[in-house]
């Protein structure tokens, strides 16, 4: 037993205290037909091997490639400080805060987590919180259709593919869910096709509960939000806003453009990518919403001698008292990843988060430049933050050559989106302050040598998956 | 501060001082944001606060003091399994090699996490006895949800559709119901039998050609072994409906008891409770979900597959059109599974039997104790936790569970779960876990029998309890009646941004 | 524990006080006092038809929900408003300044199925 006090002496002692010979007496109760098998387990290893044995596992994975990776999960200087405050016991070994009177320390702090993101995102109510931002994002749709008592949700075709595919399961139980398209080509190509929301929304017989669409959506082009407010509204709908939160310091929040609802993926703020999770999934609403938002709340009250203090609230609403008619299942959910968040964002502070969005912005735009002169230009022309796509021939190639040369040149469209035909050729890359001049100049110089090697050479070998 | 003065702390936003702070990232050039339409830019900066370092350090340091914790002292929250949480797991999920990884990196990349997850997988189906594991579900209640999801699915693909109902006896964990709802289904709540089992009798009334699931914790939140649990798997499967387990207390069982083999068909895995990793404060989890060869088909994507060359892969988009699709991004908490994989390795199958067998052990010796002075409802072997009643301290002083609890914290001991199951009146749930000594559990045990006493003594002291904690009680009503959910920063609003 | 004598009662809890072929209709001491401090409730719009013993509305407490059944079929034709604002009258004066929803009958014999004020206090009684 690697963590357990017990000696010998210890167990015989409680067995004697039992009456009982031996623990077995205890396990009577399973049907002897129904006892375990056994487990055909390897014994227990030591610490050294074990220790031995993650480091190969972790070595096994590469961390040597200039990574132009984005597709929602993205690559940021984190303070050291975040992690190492968030490694107190005190933080990583309670639970929930049942007790308030000895979970101050939680409380408080989701309560500032909910403070924290409700600034950025320009919004009355910060759920503390959901899984990832797919997950936020459903929720949010579910939302959407308990508040208008319709059944019925229209997302862009914009939003990450892994959170509609996630809607999509979400809404299994009987909702509906349609696709809005993009614009497929001019100088809205790659947005929201506003003229087809339109149409969709007027559809009499099937009301809308909610329109959702991110900014900057999945392509990294940014989104007419107003617009589809406008219309989500005028239709009697609710606006769901997918956001990504350091982007938030420089573009117009969600409650500036009227969103109900804000949902989106906190990884950005000072969460490792960890091959997809833990995560922080955001979710924000109006305070007309605030008795249909799902997941923990705090607030702050006092006690009973007038002190202030916090407490979870408004508590009805939640699967353990409300069971079948709770807004979610919802019960354990992310409260150290949102821990994490305000760390980073107390450390990094508002001018700081404006530094990280902008420099990304400008990082992102020496890329273009770069790529472009190496003969990738962008696929889109509409405005960006830092992430775009580039057109490259027969890019599912182009990619794993460029692994070859030390080079992870972002995401293969066709393999995200493969029923978008606009995006066969299309590799989405992104850049953050993190991202050099040296990884952009070995990008681009890789990607020029490649183009021409992979022209010749893609007509005879096409299968290369 | 820290030991000495209030240790009561201000709120981030007090904190603030314009100008403090900053200087972790290197200033942009000033036109970097130039080509962003003015109609998408913000125009006022989020008014967060403005700290240094140091002042960040202190906050959150002296705020994490106010919290009780698994490392600071006994946390015997029944259902919660609050065992100790393993230093080398941490250590191990910060490695670069996992902590960077992208979790859209080509498989080629991620050869070393796709093989651990994949041996997880193995492992977790061993020990319950089930054909195939999905990782994806971030959390218990997430993996309930993809349980339900895939047995609709199943019903669906055999054309029978008429299965609406799912039954959930009434001592379950409250997510079963709430998971049914969200799958689309409508909850037949099943009593309980006197010996706190299912009462088959109902369980069987109910049973139809319109169930489509049974969800039985076993062992039940009441920590006792379904007992007619072979019976109630017969009923199940001739109605033609599926066996979810919810998994929640598997620490119980481990090596004694597999799910999969005695005829469940589907169960979660509560990561953070039963394999060690850290509960947060209230997350992050995994609920890995365990199916029986029927359910298979219908796994989350995308799964990770191992070729016949030795190489990991992940299924690609399509590749199994029968899957329900996907509960989340990218393909899970990958991070909380490394450190439950450690926690596998660590005791291998011998050591895991006996976490188990400590398990239970603790539990009844400290059930015999508290037995001393309060009611056992169900006066039986338990598995890894008990229910203790305050019902008779009650009748006899005024004294409520609710207080016992409080002043529990006075004893410096966190109290157990409490009024839950629902179906115990002044019900406490305890759990001690195998990672406590005899001392820790005699001493609670002890705090528990003077607390009864106190009860009859003096019951103020117990009712206006805590009196040692940071606060004490607070106001709940008018924290629900005028919720103050975020702080509103007036003087923020107006915040000029230096560059 | 106050149940007042010229109101009708339901086994949930409801009180009825019938006036013409208008009802007025709340929770009782008892309920509200089972409940807790009660923070939330959820009353239907005027207009909306009520099927007796169907349910019409939710009260929460701090730690518990229930919902509210219609004593008597009949059209709301109003709906306390001051309780969004200061839930917490349905304690201090359930039946007065407490009042959840107005109901115009549509069958004044439904008022003969309810409990009178005795056998609401037996039901009570007895737990």
């Amino acid at each position: 037993m690697p963590y357990g006090p017990h000696t010998a002496g210890d167990r015989e002692r409680m067995l004697e205290a039992l009456g009982i010979d031996t623990v077995d007496a205890l396990f009577d109760d399973i049907p002897a037909d129904l006892r375990a098998s056994g487990l055909n387990l390897p014994p227990p290893e030591p610490e050294l091997e074990l220790a031995a044995r993650l480091g190969a596992l972790a070595g096994r994975n590469r961390t040597d490639l200039a990574s132009f990776l984005g597709a929602g999960v993205y690559r940021h200087w984190t303070p050291p400080n975040v992690d190492q405050l968030l490694l107190r016991g005190e933080w990583y070994t309670a639970y929930t805060p049942y007790q308030p009177e000895i979970s101050q320390g939680t409380l408080q702090s989701i309560y500032e987590y909910e403070s924290l993101l409700a600034e950025l995102v320009d919004l009355d109510v910060v759920s503390a919180s959901h899984y990832d931002g797919a997950a936020a994002t459903a929720e949010a749709g579910l939302m959407t259709c308990r508040a208008t008592r319709r059944e019925r949700v229209l997302v862009s075709k914009g939003v990450h593919p892994h959170y509609r595919q996630t809607l999509a399961a979400y809404f299994g139980g009987g909702l509906q869910l349609d696709d809005v398209p993009l614009v497929a080509d001019g100088d809205a190509a790659g947005t929201i096709d506003l003229e087809a929301l339109e149409r969709m929304l007027a559809d009499d017989g099937r009301p809308v509960a909610g329109v959702i669409a991110a900014q900057p959506n999945f392509l990294g082009l940014l989104e007419p939000m107003d617009e589809i407010g406008r219309l989500a509204h005028a239709a009697g709908a609710l606006f769901v806003s997918v956001i990504e939160p350091v982007s938030l310091a420089v573009l117009a929040p969600p409650g500036a453009y009227g969103a109900d609802i804000a949902a989106g993926e906190g990884q950005p703020l000072g969460i490792a990518p960890q091959y997809g999770g833990p995560y922080l999934g955001i979710l924000a609403s109006t305070d007309a919403l605030v008795r249909q938002i799902p997941g923990r709340l705090v607030g702050m009250t006092t006690d009973v001698d007038g002190k202030r203090a916090y407490v979870m609230t408004l508590r009805a609403r939640e699967q353990d008292i409300r069971r079948d008619k709770a807004a979610s299942n919802i019960c354990t959910n992310q409260a150290l990843l949102a821990l994490a968040a305000s760390i980073y964002l107390a450390t990094i502070g508002p001018h700081g988060l404006r530094d990280v969005a902008a420099q990304g912005a400008a990082r992102a735009a020496r890329l273009e430049a770069a790529l472009a002169d190496a003969g990738a230009p962008r696929l889109h022309p509409g405005p960006y933050l830092n992430e775009f796509a580039i057109r490259v021939p027969d890019a599912r190639a182009v990619h794993r050559r460029l692994l070859d040369r030390g080079v992870l040149a972002g995401l293969v469209l066709a393999d995200a989106v493969p029923d978008e035909p606009s995006l066969a050729e299309g590799l989405l890359v992104c850049a953050t302050e993190v991202t050099t001049d040296d990884e952009i100049a070995a990008f681009a110089s890789a990607l020029a040598a490649e183009l021409p090697a992979v022209a010749a050479v893609s007509a005879p070998a096409a299968e290369v998956a | 501060m820290g030991v000495v003065g209030d240790p009561l702390q201000p709120t981030l936003f007090e904190r603030s001082r314009p100008g403090r702070g900053g200087d972790k990232i290197p200033h942009p050039p000033k036109d970097a944001l130039d080509r962003i339409p003015a109609s998408a830019r913000r125009d006022t900066p989020p008014a967060l606060p403005e700290i240094n370092e140091p002042e960040v350090v202190r906050h959150f340091v002296n705020l994490s003091q106010l919290n009780y914790a698994v490392d600071t002292g006994f946390y015997p929250l029944g259902s919660c399994t609050m065992k100790f949480n393993p230093k080398l797991n941490e250590w191990a999920a910060r490695l670069p090699g996992f902590a960077t990884l992208h979790p859209m990196a080509p498989d080629e990349v991620a050869q070393g996490t796709l093989q651990l997850l994949f041996e997880l997988e193995e492992w977790l189906a061993e020990i319950s006895g089930m054909r195939a594991v999905t990782l994806q579900p971030a959390a218990g209640a997430q993996g309930e949800l993809t349980g339900i999801l895939m047995i609709r699915a199943y019903h669906r693909s055999r054309g029978d559709t008429g299965r609406d109902e799912v039954l959930v006896p009434d001592s379950s964990h409250g997510t079963n119901p709430a998971t049914a709802s969200m799958a689309g289904f409508r909850t037949i709540t099943i009593p309980s039998a006197p010996d706190g089992g299912v009462d088959v009798d109902a369980f069987e009334a109910a049973l139809g050609p319109k169930t489509a699931a049974v969800m039985i914790t076993n062992p039940s939140t009441l920590g006792l072994f379904e007992k007619r649990i072979g019976h109630l798997l017969e009923v199940v499967h001739a109605a033609g409906a599926l066996a979810y387990m919810d998994g929640a207390n598997l620490n119980a069982i481990l090596g004694r008891f597999k799910p999969g083999e005695a005829g469940f068909d589907v169960m979660h895995f509560n990561v953070h409770k039963t394999f060690s990793t850290p509960h947060g404060g209230g997350g992050p989890g995994a609920g890995p979900v365990g199916v029986g060869e029927k359910l298979v088909p219908f796994l989350p994507a995308p799964r990770v597959l191992r070729a016949d060359d030795g190489r990991y892969r992940l299924e690609t988009v399509g590749e199994r059109p029968t899957s329900i699709g996907r509960l989340r991004s990218f393909v899970g908490n990958t991070g909380v599974l490394v450190r439950a994989y450690a926690y596998l390795r660590a005791h291998g199958g011998t050591g895991l039997r006996q976490v188990s067998d400590d398990a239970v052990l603790a539990a009844n010796y400290l059930r015999k104790r508290v037995g001393e002075a309060y009611d056992i409802p169900f006066d039986r072997a338990c598995k890894h936790e008990f229910v203790a009643s305050a019902a008779g301290i009650k009748k006899r002083t005024g004294v409520r569970t609710l207080d016992i609890a409080k002043r529990l914290i006075d004893h410096g001991f966190h109290p157990p779960t409490i009024y839950f199951p629902l179906t115990v009146e002044e019900g406490m749930l305890i759990e001690p876990t195998e990672t406590e000594s005899v001392e820790t559990l005699d001493a609670f045990a002890d705090a528990l029998i003077t607390i009864a006493r106190e009860a009859e003594s003096d019951p103020d002291l117990v009712t206006s309890a805590p009196h040692a904690a940071p606060v004490g009680r607070l106001d709940e009503a008018t924290a629900a009646r005028q919720p103050n959910l975020r702080w509103r920063p007036m003087a923020g609003r107006e915040m000029p941004c230096p560059d | 524990m106050t149940v007042p004598a010229d109101l009708r009662y339901t086994k949930d809890h409801e009180w009825v006080r019938v006036s013409g072929d208008e009802a007025t209709v709340g929770i009782t001491e008892y309920a509200a006092g089972q409940l807790g401090d009660i923070v939330f409730v959820e009353l239907p719009e005027v207009g909306r038809s009520l099927a007796q013993f169907a349910a019409f509305g939710v009260v929460e407490s701090v730690k518990a929900v229930s919902d509210l059944f219609a004593p008597l079929t009949g059209e709301v034709t109003a709906a306390n408003d001051g309780l969004t604002g200061s839930p917490e009258q349905v304690n201090s004066d359930p039946y007065g300044e407490g009042w959840m929803i107005k109901v115009r009958l549509a069958d004044a014999g439904e008022v003969d199925e309810l409990l009178d004020a005795d056998a609401y206090d037996a039901l009570i009684a007895a737990g």
